[in-house]
Protein backbone atom coordinates (compact mmCIF):
# COMPACT_ATOMS: atom_id res chain seq x y z
CA UNK A 1 0.00 0.00 0.00
CA UNK A 2 0.92 3.40 -0.81
CA UNK A 3 1.53 5.76 1.56
CA UNK A 4 0.51 9.27 1.95
CA UNK A 5 4.05 10.85 2.12
CA UNK A 6 5.09 7.94 -1.04
CA UNK A 7 2.40 9.30 -2.81
CA UNK A 8 3.62 13.24 -2.15
CA UNK A 9 7.11 12.20 -2.72
CA UNK A 10 5.98 11.00 -6.39
CA UNK A 11 4.47 14.50 -6.97
CA UNK A 12 6.67 16.13 -6.01
CA UNK A 13 9.57 14.07 -7.89
CA UNK A 14 7.68 14.84 -11.20
CA UNK A 15 6.95 18.34 -10.67
CA UNK A 16 10.81 18.87 -10.03
CA UNK A 17 10.98 16.55 -13.40
CA UNK A 18 8.75 19.20 -15.61
CA UNK A 19 10.88 21.93 -14.36
CA UNK A 20 13.82 19.96 -15.45
CA UNK A 21 12.18 19.79 -19.25
CA UNK A 22 11.00 23.10 -18.69
CA UNK A 23 14.61 24.28 -18.88
CA UNK A 24 15.76 22.26 -21.36
CA UNK A 25 13.19 23.63 -23.78
CA UNK A 26 13.88 27.00 -22.80
CA UNK A 27 17.82 26.50 -23.60
CA UNK A 28 16.76 24.71 -27.27
CA UNK A 29 14.75 28.03 -27.57
CA UNK A 30 17.21 30.80 -26.99
CA UNK A 31 19.78 29.01 -28.36
CA UNK A 32 20.18 31.34 -31.37
CA UNK A 33 20.00 34.19 -28.55
CA UNK A 34 23.28 32.44 -27.03
CA UNK A 35 24.59 32.11 -30.26
CA UNK A 36 24.62 35.63 -30.78
CA UNK A 37 26.01 36.52 -27.57
CA UNK A 38 29.04 33.71 -27.83
CA UNK A 39 30.29 34.66 -30.94
CA UNK A 40 29.95 38.76 -30.66
CA UNK A 41 32.62 37.58 -27.64
CA UNK A 42 34.73 36.12 -29.77
CA UNK A 43 37.38 38.27 -32.20
CA UNK A 44 36.93 37.10 -35.31
CA UNK A 45 36.87 38.13 -38.90
CA UNK A 46 35.14 36.28 -42.12
CA UNK A 47 35.32 32.82 -40.41
CA UNK A 48 32.89 32.34 -38.12
CA UNK A 49 34.44 30.36 -34.68
CA UNK A 50 32.38 27.28 -33.87
CA UNK A 51 33.44 26.82 -30.29
CA UNK A 52 30.71 26.62 -28.04
CA UNK A 53 32.14 28.60 -25.46
CA UNK A 54 33.94 32.16 -26.04
CA UNK A 55 37.56 30.68 -24.27
CA UNK A 56 39.12 33.39 -25.08
CA UNK A 57 36.77 36.43 -24.62
CA UNK A 58 37.43 39.61 -26.41
CA UNK A 59 35.68 42.96 -26.86
CA UNK A 60 36.87 43.65 -29.99
CA UNK A 61 33.53 42.83 -31.57
CA UNK A 62 31.71 45.24 -29.44
CA UNK A 63 34.17 48.33 -29.78
CA UNK A 64 33.82 47.79 -33.79
CA UNK A 65 30.03 47.47 -33.22
CA UNK A 66 29.53 50.65 -31.76
CA UNK A 67 32.09 52.82 -33.54
CA UNK A 68 30.03 51.63 -36.73
CA UNK A 69 26.68 51.60 -34.88
CA UNK A 70 26.89 53.47 -32.04
CA UNK A 71 25.01 56.28 -34.03
CA UNK A 72 22.43 54.05 -35.15
CA UNK A 73 21.59 52.92 -32.10
CA UNK A 74 20.93 56.59 -30.75
CA UNK A 75 18.98 57.18 -33.91
CA UNK A 76 16.87 54.35 -32.91
CA UNK A 77 16.53 55.56 -29.85
CA UNK A 78 15.16 58.53 -30.72
CA UNK A 79 12.54 56.99 -33.11
CA UNK A 80 11.61 54.29 -30.05
CA UNK A 81 11.18 57.44 -27.85
CA UNK A 82 9.02 59.38 -30.03
CA UNK A 83 7.24 56.70 -31.08
CA UNK A 84 5.87 56.13 -27.38
CA UNK A 85 5.19 59.42 -27.15
CA UNK A 86 3.30 60.00 -30.32
CA UNK A 87 1.07 56.62 -29.68
CA UNK A 88 0.21 57.73 -25.68
CA UNK A 89 -0.91 61.05 -26.98
CA UNK A 90 -2.83 59.87 -29.94
CA UNK A 91 -4.20 56.32 -28.35
CA UNK A 92 -4.87 57.02 -24.86
CA UNK A 93 -7.87 59.84 -25.42
CA UNK A 94 -9.46 57.68 -28.31
CA UNK A 95 -8.97 53.87 -26.02
CA UNK A 96 -10.87 56.08 -23.11
CA UNK A 97 -13.67 57.11 -25.23
CA UNK A 98 -14.09 53.81 -27.35
CA UNK A 99 -14.74 52.16 -23.86
CA UNK A 100 -16.53 54.89 -22.44
CA UNK A 101 -18.48 57.46 -24.09
CA UNK A 102 -21.25 56.04 -25.99
CA UNK A 103 -21.09 56.82 -29.85
CA UNK A 104 -23.64 55.08 -32.08
CA UNK A 105 -20.47 54.24 -34.64
CA UNK A 106 -18.41 52.55 -31.54
CA UNK A 107 -18.46 49.08 -33.56
CA UNK A 108 -17.74 50.57 -36.84
CA UNK A 109 -14.48 52.09 -35.25
CA UNK A 110 -13.51 48.40 -33.47
CA UNK A 111 -14.07 47.02 -36.92
CA UNK A 112 -11.77 49.64 -39.09
CA UNK A 113 -9.18 49.54 -36.19
CA UNK A 114 -8.77 45.67 -36.53
CA UNK A 115 -9.11 45.85 -40.16
CA UNK A 116 -6.15 48.36 -40.03
CA UNK A 117 -3.90 45.79 -38.85
CA UNK A 118 -4.25 43.28 -41.76
CA UNK A 119 -2.56 46.04 -43.99
CA UNK A 120 0.88 45.09 -44.97
CA UNK A 121 3.82 47.08 -44.01
CA UNK A 122 4.35 46.96 -47.85
CA UNK A 123 1.74 49.03 -48.81
CA UNK A 124 2.15 51.69 -45.62
CA UNK A 125 5.55 52.20 -47.15
CA UNK A 126 5.06 52.12 -50.96
CA UNK A 127 2.07 54.97 -49.87
CA UNK A 128 4.40 56.62 -47.55
CA UNK A 129 7.63 57.29 -49.74
CA UNK A 130 5.68 58.84 -52.40
CA UNK A 131 4.28 61.02 -50.27
CA UNK A 132 7.11 61.68 -47.89
CA UNK A 133 8.87 62.42 -51.27
CA UNK A 134 6.61 65.27 -52.00
CA UNK A 135 6.70 66.59 -48.37
CA UNK A 136 10.10 66.19 -47.71
CA UNK A 137 9.57 63.53 -44.71
CA UNK A 138 11.87 60.86 -46.37
CA UNK A 139 15.34 60.57 -44.42
CA UNK A 140 13.99 62.09 -41.04
CA UNK A 141 13.45 60.93 -37.22
CA UNK A 142 9.99 62.59 -37.11
CA UNK A 143 9.10 60.57 -40.68
CA UNK A 144 10.07 57.34 -39.14
CA UNK A 145 8.30 58.20 -36.02
CA UNK A 146 5.07 58.72 -37.82
CA UNK A 147 5.35 55.41 -40.16
CA UNK A 148 5.96 53.27 -36.59
CA UNK A 149 2.87 55.06 -35.04
CA UNK A 150 0.87 52.83 -37.64
CA UNK A 151 2.10 49.73 -35.83
CA UNK A 152 1.79 51.16 -32.55
CA UNK A 153 -1.57 53.25 -32.29
CA UNK A 154 -4.59 50.48 -33.05
CA UNK A 155 -3.00 47.67 -30.81
CA UNK A 156 -2.49 50.91 -28.26
CA UNK A 157 -6.01 51.76 -28.35
CA UNK A 158 -7.02 47.93 -28.47
CA UNK A 159 -5.10 47.42 -25.23
CA UNK A 160 -5.76 50.42 -23.48
CA UNK A 161 -9.88 50.43 -24.34
CA UNK A 162 -9.99 46.36 -22.65
CA UNK A 163 -8.33 47.73 -19.91
CA UNK A 164 -10.84 50.83 -19.89
CA UNK A 165 -14.00 48.94 -19.95
CA UNK A 166 -13.03 48.34 -16.24
CA UNK A 167 -12.82 51.85 -15.21
CA UNK A 168 -16.01 52.52 -13.01
CA UNK A 169 -17.98 55.29 -14.42
CA UNK A 170 -19.23 56.45 -11.35
CA UNK A 171 -15.69 57.54 -10.23
CA UNK A 172 -15.57 59.62 -13.29
CA UNK A 173 -19.57 61.23 -13.01
CA UNK A 174 -18.60 62.31 -9.02
CA UNK A 175 -15.63 64.10 -10.51
CA UNK A 176 -18.01 65.37 -13.08
CA UNK A 177 -20.62 66.45 -10.36
CA UNK A 178 -17.85 68.14 -8.28
CA UNK A 179 -17.01 70.45 -11.52
CA UNK A 180 -14.07 68.77 -13.41
CA UNK A 181 -14.26 69.38 -17.01
CA UNK A 182 -14.12 65.97 -19.27
CA UNK A 183 -10.27 66.45 -19.66
CA UNK A 184 -9.71 66.93 -16.64
CA UNK A 185 -11.61 63.87 -15.06
CA UNK A 186 -9.70 62.33 -18.05
CA UNK A 187 -6.41 63.57 -16.98
CA UNK A 188 -6.68 63.27 -13.25
CA UNK A 189 -8.85 60.45 -12.71
CA UNK A 190 -8.41 57.90 -15.99
CA UNK A 191 -4.92 57.98 -17.00
CA UNK A 192 -3.41 57.49 -13.27
CA UNK A 193 -6.21 54.26 -12.96
CA UNK A 194 -5.26 52.97 -16.02
CA UNK A 195 -1.37 53.28 -15.68
CA UNK A 196 -0.64 49.79 -16.43
CA UNK A 197 -2.11 49.73 -19.28
CA UNK A 198 -0.32 52.96 -20.68
CA UNK A 199 2.69 51.38 -19.41
CA UNK A 200 1.97 48.12 -21.57
CA UNK A 201 1.22 49.69 -24.64
CA UNK A 202 4.71 51.96 -23.88
CA UNK A 203 6.73 49.76 -23.41
CA UNK A 204 5.15 47.87 -26.47
CA UNK A 205 5.28 51.00 -29.01
CA UNK A 206 9.19 51.39 -27.87
CA UNK A 207 9.89 47.77 -29.50
CA UNK A 208 8.00 48.12 -32.15
CA UNK A 209 9.58 51.28 -33.10
CA UNK A 210 13.07 49.87 -32.17
CA UNK A 211 12.63 46.67 -34.12
CA UNK A 212 11.47 48.36 -37.19
CA UNK A 213 12.91 47.14 -40.70
CA UNK A 214 10.45 48.02 -43.14
CA UNK A 215 10.11 51.48 -42.73
CA UNK A 216 13.80 51.90 -42.05
CA UNK A 217 14.65 50.14 -45.31
CA UNK A 218 12.06 51.94 -47.38
CA UNK A 219 11.62 55.46 -46.22
CA UNK A 220 15.16 56.30 -45.93
CA UNK A 221 17.54 56.68 -49.05
CA UNK A 222 20.70 58.57 -48.16
CA UNK A 223 22.38 56.89 -45.18
CA UNK A 224 22.01 60.03 -43.20
CA UNK A 225 19.62 58.44 -40.78
CA UNK A 226 19.92 54.42 -40.44
CA UNK A 227 17.99 52.53 -37.50
CA UNK A 228 20.15 50.04 -36.04
CA UNK A 229 17.92 47.44 -37.90
CA UNK A 230 19.03 48.59 -40.60
CA UNK A 231 22.49 48.83 -40.18
CA UNK A 232 22.50 45.30 -39.25
CA UNK A 233 21.09 44.61 -42.84
CA UNK A 234 23.54 46.44 -44.40
CA UNK A 235 26.50 44.41 -42.18
CA UNK A 236 24.77 41.60 -43.70
CA UNK A 237 25.54 41.66 -47.17
CA UNK A 238 26.17 38.61 -49.35
CA UNK A 239 29.73 38.18 -47.88
CA UNK A 240 29.73 39.43 -43.70
CA UNK A 241 33.42 40.06 -43.10
CA UNK A 242 33.14 40.36 -39.25
CA UNK A 243 31.03 38.16 -37.51
CA UNK A 244 31.98 38.98 -33.96
CA UNK A 245 30.83 42.58 -34.79
CA UNK A 246 27.67 41.74 -36.51
CA UNK A 247 26.53 39.50 -33.48
CA UNK A 248 27.56 42.54 -30.54
CA UNK A 249 25.31 44.88 -32.82
CA UNK A 250 22.59 42.12 -33.20
CA UNK A 251 23.20 41.68 -29.06
CA UNK A 252 22.88 45.70 -28.73
CA UNK A 253 19.97 46.13 -30.61
CA UNK A 254 18.80 42.94 -28.66
CA UNK A 255 19.11 44.56 -24.92
CA UNK A 256 15.91 46.67 -24.62
CA UNK A 257 14.10 43.40 -25.61
CA UNK A 258 16.15 41.72 -22.79
CA UNK A 259 15.76 44.48 -20.00
CA UNK A 260 12.12 44.67 -20.38
CA UNK A 261 11.69 40.78 -20.18
CA UNK A 262 13.43 40.88 -17.06
CA UNK A 263 12.11 44.00 -15.26
CA UNK A 264 8.72 44.64 -16.92
CA UNK A 265 7.47 41.15 -17.19
CA UNK A 266 4.56 41.97 -16.06
CA UNK A 267 3.64 44.40 -18.63
CA UNK A 268 4.89 42.01 -21.34
CA UNK A 269 2.98 39.46 -20.16
CA UNK A 270 -0.16 41.74 -20.16
CA UNK A 271 0.40 43.26 -24.23
CA UNK A 272 1.35 39.87 -25.13
CA UNK A 273 -2.02 37.74 -24.65
CA UNK A 274 -4.27 41.12 -24.69
CA UNK A 275 -3.25 42.15 -27.83
CA UNK A 276 -3.17 39.12 -29.85
CA UNK A 277 -1.68 42.05 -32.19
CA UNK A 278 2.13 42.69 -34.09
CA UNK B 1 -13.47 42.29 -24.81
CA UNK B 2 -17.10 41.63 -25.28
CA UNK B 3 -17.48 44.13 -28.52
CA UNK B 4 -21.46 42.50 -28.91
CA UNK B 5 -22.33 43.81 -25.10
CA UNK B 6 -20.64 47.41 -26.49
CA UNK B 7 -23.08 47.21 -29.32
CA UNK B 8 -26.56 46.73 -27.43
CA UNK B 9 -25.73 49.07 -24.98
CA UNK B 10 -24.57 52.03 -27.11
CA UNK B 11 -27.90 52.31 -29.17
CA UNK B 12 -29.88 54.41 -26.18
CA UNK B 13 -27.13 56.54 -24.18
CA UNK B 14 -28.66 57.08 -21.50
CA UNK B 15 -28.49 60.83 -20.21
CA UNK B 16 -26.29 61.16 -16.88
CA UNK B 17 -28.79 64.08 -14.65
CA UNK B 18 -26.23 66.85 -15.04
CA UNK B 19 -26.77 66.90 -18.83
CA UNK B 20 -30.80 67.69 -18.56
CA UNK B 21 -30.23 70.79 -16.47
CA UNK B 22 -31.72 73.45 -18.66
CA UNK B 23 -28.91 76.13 -17.41
CA UNK B 24 -26.35 73.47 -19.09
CA UNK B 25 -27.69 73.29 -22.50
CA UNK B 26 -25.13 75.07 -24.39
CA UNK B 27 -22.47 73.40 -22.07
CA UNK B 28 -23.97 70.13 -23.48
CA UNK B 29 -23.37 70.94 -27.15
CA UNK B 30 -19.44 71.83 -26.39
CA UNK B 31 -19.62 68.42 -24.26
CA UNK B 32 -20.47 66.42 -27.43
CA UNK B 33 -17.88 67.99 -29.19
CA UNK B 34 -15.31 67.92 -26.43
CA UNK B 35 -16.27 63.93 -26.52
CA UNK B 36 -15.41 63.69 -30.77
CA UNK B 37 -12.13 65.84 -29.96
CA UNK B 38 -11.12 62.71 -28.09
CA UNK B 39 -11.13 60.45 -31.07
CA UNK B 40 -10.33 62.92 -33.42
CA UNK B 41 -6.42 62.06 -33.11
CA UNK B 42 -6.61 58.96 -33.67
CA UNK B 43 -8.89 59.11 -36.56
CA UNK B 44 -6.79 61.30 -38.59
CA UNK B 45 -3.96 59.13 -37.84
CA UNK B 46 -5.67 55.79 -38.86
CA UNK B 47 -7.21 57.58 -41.69
CA UNK B 48 -3.79 58.23 -43.26
CA UNK B 49 -1.61 55.64 -41.93
CA UNK B 50 -3.83 52.83 -43.32
CA UNK B 51 -7.05 54.90 -45.29
CA UNK B 52 -4.74 56.67 -47.19
CA UNK B 53 -2.34 54.25 -48.46
CA UNK B 54 -5.25 51.66 -49.22
CA UNK B 55 -6.40 54.51 -51.59
CA UNK B 56 -3.20 55.41 -52.90
CA UNK B 57 -1.58 51.83 -53.58
CA UNK B 58 -5.15 50.90 -55.29
CA UNK B 59 -4.92 54.40 -57.39
CA UNK B 60 -0.85 53.92 -58.13
CA UNK B 61 -1.31 50.46 -59.36
CA UNK B 62 -3.29 51.53 -62.52
CA UNK B 63 -0.77 53.78 -62.97
CA UNK B 64 2.73 54.24 -64.62
CA UNK B 65 4.46 55.46 -61.43
CA UNK B 66 8.12 55.50 -61.30
CA UNK B 67 10.83 56.97 -60.29
CA UNK B 68 10.48 59.66 -62.96
CA UNK B 69 6.92 60.84 -61.66
CA UNK B 70 8.74 62.26 -59.18
CA UNK B 71 10.69 64.62 -61.25
CA UNK B 72 7.93 65.68 -63.77
CA UNK B 73 4.68 64.72 -61.60
CA UNK B 74 3.59 62.51 -64.61
CA UNK B 75 1.94 58.98 -63.58
CA UNK B 76 -0.29 58.10 -66.74
CA UNK B 77 -3.10 56.01 -66.12
CA UNK B 78 -2.40 52.50 -67.99
CA UNK B 79 -5.19 50.54 -66.71
CA UNK B 80 -4.68 46.89 -65.74
CA UNK B 81 -0.91 46.94 -67.11
CA UNK B 82 0.20 46.40 -64.16
CA UNK B 83 -1.41 43.49 -62.96
CA UNK B 84 -0.96 41.91 -66.38
CA UNK B 85 2.32 42.68 -65.91
CA UNK B 86 2.82 41.26 -62.65
CA UNK B 87 0.90 38.33 -63.56
CA UNK B 88 2.33 37.17 -66.46
CA UNK B 89 5.68 37.47 -65.22
CA UNK B 90 6.68 33.50 -64.36
CA UNK B 91 8.53 34.32 -61.44
CA UNK B 92 5.08 35.39 -59.98
CA UNK B 93 3.61 32.12 -59.70
CA UNK B 94 7.24 30.80 -58.02
CA UNK B 95 6.75 33.33 -55.52
CA UNK B 96 2.59 32.46 -55.46
CA UNK B 97 3.75 29.01 -54.44
CA UNK B 98 6.61 29.47 -52.63
CA UNK B 99 3.87 32.04 -49.92
CA UNK B 100 1.55 29.50 -49.97
CA UNK B 101 4.14 26.68 -48.80
CA UNK B 102 6.22 29.45 -46.04
CA UNK B 103 2.68 30.24 -44.61
CA UNK B 104 1.52 26.75 -44.60
CA UNK B 105 4.70 25.24 -42.95
CA UNK B 106 5.06 28.15 -40.87
CA UNK B 107 1.52 27.97 -39.67
CA UNK B 108 1.90 23.96 -39.03
CA UNK B 109 5.55 24.24 -37.47
CA UNK B 110 3.86 27.19 -35.14
CA UNK B 111 1.03 25.51 -33.76
CA UNK B 112 1.61 22.15 -33.82
CA UNK B 113 4.89 23.07 -31.40
CA UNK B 114 2.97 26.06 -29.77
CA UNK B 115 0.20 23.51 -28.87
CA UNK B 116 2.23 20.83 -27.10
CA UNK B 117 4.38 23.56 -24.76
CA UNK B 118 1.25 25.25 -24.19
CA UNK B 119 -0.11 22.11 -22.81
CA UNK B 120 3.40 21.67 -20.93
CA UNK B 121 3.06 24.73 -19.34
CA UNK B 122 -0.14 24.28 -18.10
CA UNK B 123 0.83 22.05 -15.67
CA UNK B 124 1.60 23.21 -12.25
CA UNK B 125 5.62 23.05 -11.64
CA UNK B 126 7.78 25.05 -10.04
CA UNK B 127 9.38 28.06 -12.38
CA UNK B 128 6.16 27.71 -14.74
CA UNK B 129 5.80 31.35 -15.01
CA UNK B 130 9.45 32.63 -15.17
CA UNK B 131 10.44 30.35 -17.80
CA UNK B 132 7.30 30.85 -19.63
CA UNK B 133 8.12 34.28 -19.90
CA UNK B 134 11.51 33.99 -20.94
CA UNK B 135 10.13 31.86 -24.16
CA UNK B 136 8.66 35.10 -25.62
CA UNK B 137 12.16 36.44 -26.16
CA UNK B 138 12.62 35.88 -29.53
CA UNK B 139 9.28 37.19 -30.33
CA UNK B 140 10.72 40.79 -28.71
CA UNK B 141 13.77 40.90 -30.63
CA UNK B 142 13.87 42.78 -33.67
CA UNK B 143 13.38 40.10 -36.45
CA UNK B 144 16.23 41.31 -38.44
CA UNK B 145 18.51 40.07 -35.54
CA UNK B 146 16.65 37.10 -34.69
CA UNK B 147 17.84 36.30 -39.52
CA UNK B 148 21.11 37.76 -38.18
CA UNK B 149 21.60 35.11 -35.32
CA UNK B 150 20.23 32.09 -37.92
CA UNK B 151 22.98 33.19 -40.48
CA UNK B 152 25.64 32.68 -37.94
CA UNK B 153 24.25 29.14 -37.16
CA UNK B 154 23.42 28.26 -40.96
CA UNK B 155 26.23 29.21 -42.29
CA UNK B 156 27.34 26.54 -44.94
CA UNK B 157 31.47 25.74 -43.62
CA UNK B 158 31.36 26.65 -39.89
CA UNK B 159 27.86 27.02 -38.53
CA UNK B 160 27.16 25.33 -36.04
CA UNK B 161 24.27 23.12 -37.23
CA UNK B 162 26.27 21.96 -39.84
CA UNK B 163 29.35 21.57 -37.63
CA UNK B 164 26.78 19.47 -34.90
CA UNK B 165 25.29 17.39 -37.84
CA UNK B 166 28.54 16.56 -39.34
CA UNK B 167 30.23 16.03 -35.92
CA UNK B 168 27.32 13.06 -35.00
CA UNK B 169 27.90 11.53 -38.40
CA UNK B 170 23.96 12.39 -39.47
CA UNK B 171 25.58 14.51 -42.58
CA UNK B 172 28.52 14.01 -44.69
CA UNK B 173 29.07 17.39 -46.49
CA UNK B 174 27.78 20.18 -45.36
CA UNK B 175 24.07 21.61 -46.33
CA UNK B 176 24.19 24.60 -47.64
CA UNK B 177 21.05 25.66 -46.04
CA UNK B 178 20.61 29.53 -47.48
CA UNK B 179 22.71 29.04 -50.47
CA UNK B 180 21.19 26.03 -52.05
CA UNK B 181 17.62 26.14 -54.21
CA UNK B 182 16.51 23.02 -52.78
CA UNK B 183 16.55 23.95 -49.04
CA UNK B 184 16.71 27.34 -48.90
CA UNK B 185 12.63 27.61 -48.52
CA UNK B 186 12.79 25.04 -45.62
CA UNK B 187 15.29 27.04 -43.79
CA UNK B 188 13.52 30.41 -43.77
CA UNK B 189 10.78 28.31 -42.82
CA UNK B 190 12.44 26.82 -39.73
CA UNK B 191 13.61 30.08 -38.31
CA UNK B 192 9.79 31.55 -38.94
CA UNK B 193 8.41 28.61 -37.26
CA UNK B 194 10.77 30.11 -34.43
CA UNK B 195 9.99 33.54 -34.56
CA UNK B 196 6.37 32.17 -34.43
CA UNK B 197 6.73 29.82 -30.93
CA UNK B 198 6.19 32.36 -28.46
CA UNK B 199 3.15 33.87 -30.00
CA UNK B 200 1.23 31.01 -30.37
CA UNK B 201 1.99 29.55 -26.80
CA UNK B 202 1.38 32.73 -25.28
CA UNK B 203 -2.52 32.87 -26.61
CA UNK B 204 -2.70 29.30 -26.47
CA UNK B 205 -2.05 29.27 -22.96
CA UNK B 206 -3.75 31.58 -21.97
CA UNK B 207 -6.76 30.26 -24.06
CA UNK B 208 -6.22 26.65 -21.70
CA UNK B 209 -6.30 28.64 -18.47
CA UNK B 210 -9.67 29.75 -19.70
CA UNK B 211 -11.52 26.10 -19.64
CA UNK B 212 -13.04 25.89 -16.30
CA UNK B 213 -11.16 22.86 -14.24
CA UNK B 214 -14.88 21.52 -13.15
CA UNK B 215 -15.23 20.29 -17.06
CA UNK B 216 -11.73 18.03 -16.57
CA UNK B 217 -13.04 17.08 -13.26
CA UNK B 218 -16.86 16.26 -14.85
CA UNK B 219 -14.89 14.35 -17.50
CA UNK B 220 -12.82 12.57 -15.42
CA UNK B 221 -15.79 10.72 -13.76
CA UNK B 222 -16.70 9.67 -17.15
CA UNK B 223 -13.50 8.67 -17.44
CA UNK B 224 -12.20 11.15 -20.21
CA UNK B 225 -8.68 11.24 -19.23
CA UNK B 226 -5.34 12.10 -21.32
CA UNK B 227 -5.79 11.98 -24.75
CA UNK B 228 -9.90 11.42 -24.78
CA UNK B 229 -9.92 14.63 -22.21
CA UNK B 230 -7.84 16.66 -24.75
CA UNK B 231 -10.30 15.28 -27.27
CA UNK B 232 -13.54 15.66 -26.24
CA UNK B 233 -12.87 18.86 -23.34
CA UNK B 234 -9.80 20.91 -24.34
CA UNK B 235 -10.22 20.89 -28.24
CA UNK B 236 -13.77 22.12 -28.71
CA UNK B 237 -13.35 24.56 -25.36
CA UNK B 238 -10.36 26.05 -27.54
CA UNK B 239 -11.99 26.57 -30.77
CA UNK B 240 -12.40 29.88 -30.47
CA UNK B 241 -9.09 30.54 -29.51
CA UNK B 242 -7.19 28.17 -32.20
CA UNK B 243 -9.64 30.14 -35.25
CA UNK B 244 -7.88 33.35 -33.76
CA UNK B 245 -4.54 31.68 -33.53
CA UNK B 246 -4.93 30.33 -36.95
CA UNK B 247 -5.79 33.62 -38.67
CA UNK B 248 -3.75 36.09 -37.71
CA UNK B 249 -0.86 33.69 -37.71
CA UNK B 250 -2.13 33.37 -41.67
CA UNK B 251 -2.20 37.20 -42.01
CA UNK B 252 1.19 37.77 -40.43
CA UNK B 253 3.21 35.40 -42.06
CA UNK B 254 1.39 36.77 -45.67
CA UNK B 255 3.31 39.55 -45.08
CA UNK B 256 6.89 38.68 -43.65
CA UNK B 257 9.67 41.02 -44.81
CA UNK B 258 12.60 41.03 -42.52
CA UNK B 259 13.31 37.73 -42.27
CA UNK B 260 13.32 36.68 -45.84
CA UNK B 261 15.44 39.98 -46.73
CA UNK B 262 17.73 39.45 -43.48
CA UNK B 263 18.31 35.80 -44.50
CA UNK B 264 17.75 35.28 -48.65
CA UNK B 265 16.72 38.25 -49.74
CA UNK B 266 14.09 36.30 -51.89
CA UNK B 267 17.41 33.81 -53.69
CA UNK B 268 18.69 31.50 -53.92
CA UNK B 269 17.33 31.89 -57.70
CA UNK B 270 14.24 33.58 -56.64
CA UNK B 271 13.83 29.98 -54.43
CA UNK B 272 12.83 31.67 -51.39
CA UNK B 273 10.46 34.73 -53.67
CA UNK B 274 7.24 35.65 -52.31
CA UNK B 275 4.55 37.93 -53.41
CA UNK B 276 5.87 40.02 -50.22
CA UNK B 277 9.18 40.14 -51.09
CA UNK B 278 8.31 40.95 -54.93
CA UNK B 279 6.47 43.52 -53.88
CA UNK B 280 9.50 45.38 -51.82
CA UNK B 281 11.67 44.71 -55.21
CA UNK B 282 9.38 46.14 -57.98
CA UNK B 283 8.92 49.34 -56.01
CA UNK B 284 12.18 49.74 -53.91
CA UNK B 285 14.72 47.97 -55.99
CA UNK B 286 13.68 48.57 -59.66
CA UNK B 287 11.60 51.83 -58.04
CA UNK B 288 8.01 50.23 -60.90
CA UNK B 289 5.72 51.52 -57.92
CA UNK B 290 2.74 50.87 -60.18
CA UNK B 291 3.58 47.32 -60.10
CA UNK B 292 4.80 47.15 -57.08
CA UNK B 293 1.28 48.22 -55.88
CA UNK B 294 -0.54 45.96 -58.06
CA UNK B 295 1.30 42.94 -55.84
CA UNK B 296 0.86 44.53 -52.96
CA UNK B 297 -3.17 44.56 -53.52
CA UNK B 298 -2.79 40.90 -54.67
CA UNK B 299 -1.46 40.71 -51.20
CA UNK B 300 -4.12 42.39 -49.57
CA UNK B 301 -6.86 40.66 -51.44
CA UNK B 302 -5.36 37.23 -50.25
CA UNK B 303 -5.63 38.89 -46.41
CA UNK B 304 -8.84 39.91 -46.85
CA UNK B 305 -10.28 36.70 -47.71
CA UNK B 306 -8.54 35.30 -44.26
CA UNK B 307 -9.72 38.53 -42.91
CA UNK B 308 -13.44 38.04 -43.30
CA UNK B 309 -12.92 34.13 -42.10
CA UNK B 310 -11.07 35.98 -38.83
CA UNK B 311 -13.78 38.51 -38.29
CA UNK B 312 -16.64 35.95 -38.16
CA UNK B 313 -14.56 33.52 -35.93
CA UNK B 314 -14.51 36.74 -33.35
CA UNK B 315 -17.83 37.73 -33.52
CA UNK B 316 -19.16 33.83 -32.85
CA UNK B 317 -16.36 34.33 -30.13
CA UNK B 318 -18.38 37.62 -29.42
CA UNK B 319 -21.95 36.07 -28.87
CA UNK B 320 -20.79 33.22 -27.24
Amino acid sequence: MITHKQRLAARQTRRGLRTAIAIVLLALMLFPVYWMLNISLQASGGTLPSTFFPSHPSLAGYTTAIHDQGQNLITSLLIAIGTVVLTLLIATPCAYALAQFRFRWISWALLAILISQMIPGIVIANALYTLYENIGLLNSIPGLIIANAANAVPFGILIMRSFMLAVPTSIVEAARVDGAGLVRAFLSIVVPISRNSLITVGLFAFLFAWSDFIFALTLTTKGNIVPVTLGIYTYLGAHISNWSAVMATAMLASIPAIILLVIAQKYIAAGATGGAVK
Amino acid sequence: MSDAKTLTTATEPAAPSYDTAPARRGGRRGEEIAKVLFVVPAALAIIALFGYPVVKNLVMSFQNYTLRTFINGKAPWVGLQNYVAVVSDELFTKALINTALFTIGSIAGQFVIGMLLALFFHKNFPLNGVLRALFLLPWLIPLIVGSAAWRAILEQDSGILNVTLESLGIINAPIPWLTSPNVALIAIILVNIWLGIPFNVTLLYSGLQDIPDELYEAGALDGATGWKAFWNITLPNLRAVVSVVLMLGVIYTLKVLDIILGLTQGGPANATQTIAVMSYQRSFVEFKFGQGAALSNILILIALVFAIVYLRANRRRFDE
